[in-house]
């Protein structure tokens, strides 16, 4: 059973006055503990995908079902309970925390709200999150602003594990980062989905960072799937017009091709 | 430090700090100094200043010390211009959150009442809030309070707009966070810095206002007042001109010296900024 489906979703904005599908019919499926890439130019409708897929905005049309039930059905009370199995890591991890946070009230949010560990047990807890991304558990006193941004990529992974969610959504997750940093974060994403067994929404522009952690792909193109499979194989021989552009634009990807 | 000597740059700043720690002192030393009834008389009516060194800004009407009353004065125009302020950016911050966060009808309702608020001028709601409900410290705060909370509250939702587009209260939405707790944690401590910006002119508004309902014989009976010691002075104002000037002195120096303050507040925290 796969735990995300998503069939024929569609979102339409309105740009200079007519609509405009950002989104359109737009189907794929997600299995426990795999990684799903979706590539695509700037604009192609990647984030409003993560967006309607955490319903932080309500698709138009289509169907999502999450953990085998309809996610869209969902209430207020019970999607915000039901938010402890997908959670969401942002691009920007300065704009993703509240300026003011401490690295120990960001971790401490999840655990509370979901009443994970109780008040006492917490910053034992927060420790241990800590740890696991591979961070000091000194640094939970530390402002959000006061640490690298690695590091705070660290933190909003830690956040986003604290729940125990089946499906992360990696919206560039690694876009911003160092190509030093952005390794050793995507060996962490790695190392926790074979010990945790979560799945990724993989969302990226760079063919390079897919084909090192993804197993299947979905291209997109202005809102709609140009083609899908087995992330290797598209990367190595793209069928559609924008897949070739992706991978033409991807020097590194040509050199090292099989 | 640095704070202080960004806010202590200007001339402005300081005369406004200055006025407003005199003001303070005053208003502290006032039970101290003049122990007893303010209202108490002192000595022969009608004294003018500077004659008896003992009562040296005169006597009134019914022979009270000017002084006493102008210090005890102080403490009325100073509490309730702080706590009418603060009960406004209070209020205003809340509806204006709400507003901004909620959006659609909340936001709607919320705002239509808000203009409702603005179109009536604040001075008439004061008035007539006052004369209906009667004239104590409380009231006059709320009545104060009700015709200034509207400017903090389009402030606030302004600035929620932008803010709850930001990533951050989209993570917090995802984490599963109440949506009251995302207004009132994440975003409304945000939202803070631009209105508490307003605060000064409330402030020195809602002094000016207290005067005004006092001077008309709305205010508290059992407080000495600035706005009520003019409007005694106003019945002896050829024979005793000093009964109006001093308090109406006082009254413009307190408001001109919270408005210079705040700007020089204003002003540092923008230098500041424009620093970072
Ligand atoms: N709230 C919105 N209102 C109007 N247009 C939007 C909105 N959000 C996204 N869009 C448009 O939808 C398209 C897809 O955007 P997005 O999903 O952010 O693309 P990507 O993440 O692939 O770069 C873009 O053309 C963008 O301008
Ligand atoms: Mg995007």
């Amino acid at each position: 059973m796969s735990v995300l489906a998503v069939s024929s979703l569609a979102k339409r904005y309105h740009r200079g006055g007519k609509p405009f599908a950002a989104v359109d019919d737009v189907s794929f499926d997600i299995g426990p503990a795999e990684t799903l890439a979706l590539a695509g130019p700037s604009g192609s409708g990647k984030s409003t995908i993560a967006r309607l897929v955490l319903r932080l905005i309500e698709p138009d049309t289509g169907r999502i079902d999450f953990e085998g039930a309809d996610f869209l059905a969902l209430s207020c009370a019970a999607l915000r309970s039901c938010r402890a199995r997908i959670q969401m890591v942002f691009q920007d991890p300065l704009a993703a925390f509240n300026p003011h946070a401490t690295v120990g009230r960001v971790l401490d949010d999840p655990l509370r709200i979901h009443n994970i560990a109780s008040r006492a047990e917490r910053p034992r807890r927060i420790a241990a999150l800590l740890e696991r991304v591979g961070l000091d558990a000194g640094l939970a006193a530390r402002a959000i602003h006061e640490i690298s941004g690695g590091q705070r990529q660290r933190v909003a992974i830690a956040r986003a594990i604290a729940t125990h969610p089946s499906l992360i959504v990696l919206d560039e997750a690694v876009s911003a980062l160092d190509v030093s940093v952005r390794g050793q974060i995507l060996e962490l994403l790695l190392d926790l989905q074979r010990q945790e067994r979560i799945a990724y929404l993989f969302i990226s522009h760079d063919l390079g960072v897919i084909r090192a952690v993804a197993h299947r792909i979905v291209i997109l193109d202005s809102g709609r799937i140009a083609e899908s499979g087995d992330a290797r194989a598209v990367i190595a021989n793209p069928q559609s017009a924008i897949g070739k552009a992706l991978v033409a634009a991807t020097p590194k990807l040509i050199r090292n091709r099989p | 430090m640095s704070r202080l000597c960004h806010f202590f740059r200007t001339p402005e700043a300081i005369a406004g700090a200055s006025i407003l720690a005199l003001l303070v002192v005053v208003a502290l030393a006032a039970p101290l100094l003049f122990s007893g009834d303010s209202q108490a008389i002192a000595g022969p009516a009608l004294l003018p200043p500077f004659q008896d060194w003992s009562l040296p800004l005169g006597t009134d009407r019914l022979g009270r010390d000017v002084l006493a009353e102008l210090f005890h004065g102080a403490r009325t125009s100073l509490a309730v211009g702080l706590a009418a302020a603060a009960a406004a950016l209070l209020i205003g911050s809340i509806i204006g959150t709400l507003a901004g966060f909620a959006g659609g009808l909340v936001d709607e309702v919320l705002m239509r009442i808000t203009d409702a608020f603005q179109t009536v001028p604040s001075f008439l709601l004061a008035l007539a809030f006052v004369s209906i409900v009667g004239p104590s410290l409380g009231v006059v705060v709320a009545a104060i309070a009700l015709g200034a909370w509207t400017g903090p509250a389009r402030v606030a939702r302004a600035e929620v707009l932008s803010i709850r587009e930001r990533d951050y209260v989209a993570g917090a939405r995802v984490l599963g966070m109440h949506p009251l707790e995302i207004a009132f944690r994440e975003v409304l401590p945000n939202v803070l810095p631009s209105v508490l910006a307003l605060s000064s002119v409330i402030v020195a508004a809602a002094i000016l206002t207290e005067a005004a309902l006092s001077f008309l014989g709305l205010g508290d009976p059992n407080r000495v007042t600035w706005g009520g010691m003019i409007a005694e002075g106003r019945t002896v104002l050829r024979t005793a001109p000093f009964l109006s000037v001093v308090p109406g002195i006082a009254l413009v120096l307190t408001v001109l010296g919270v408005y210079l303050a705040g700007e020089g507040v204003v002003e540092s925290a923008a230098a500041r900024r424009s620093l970072s």
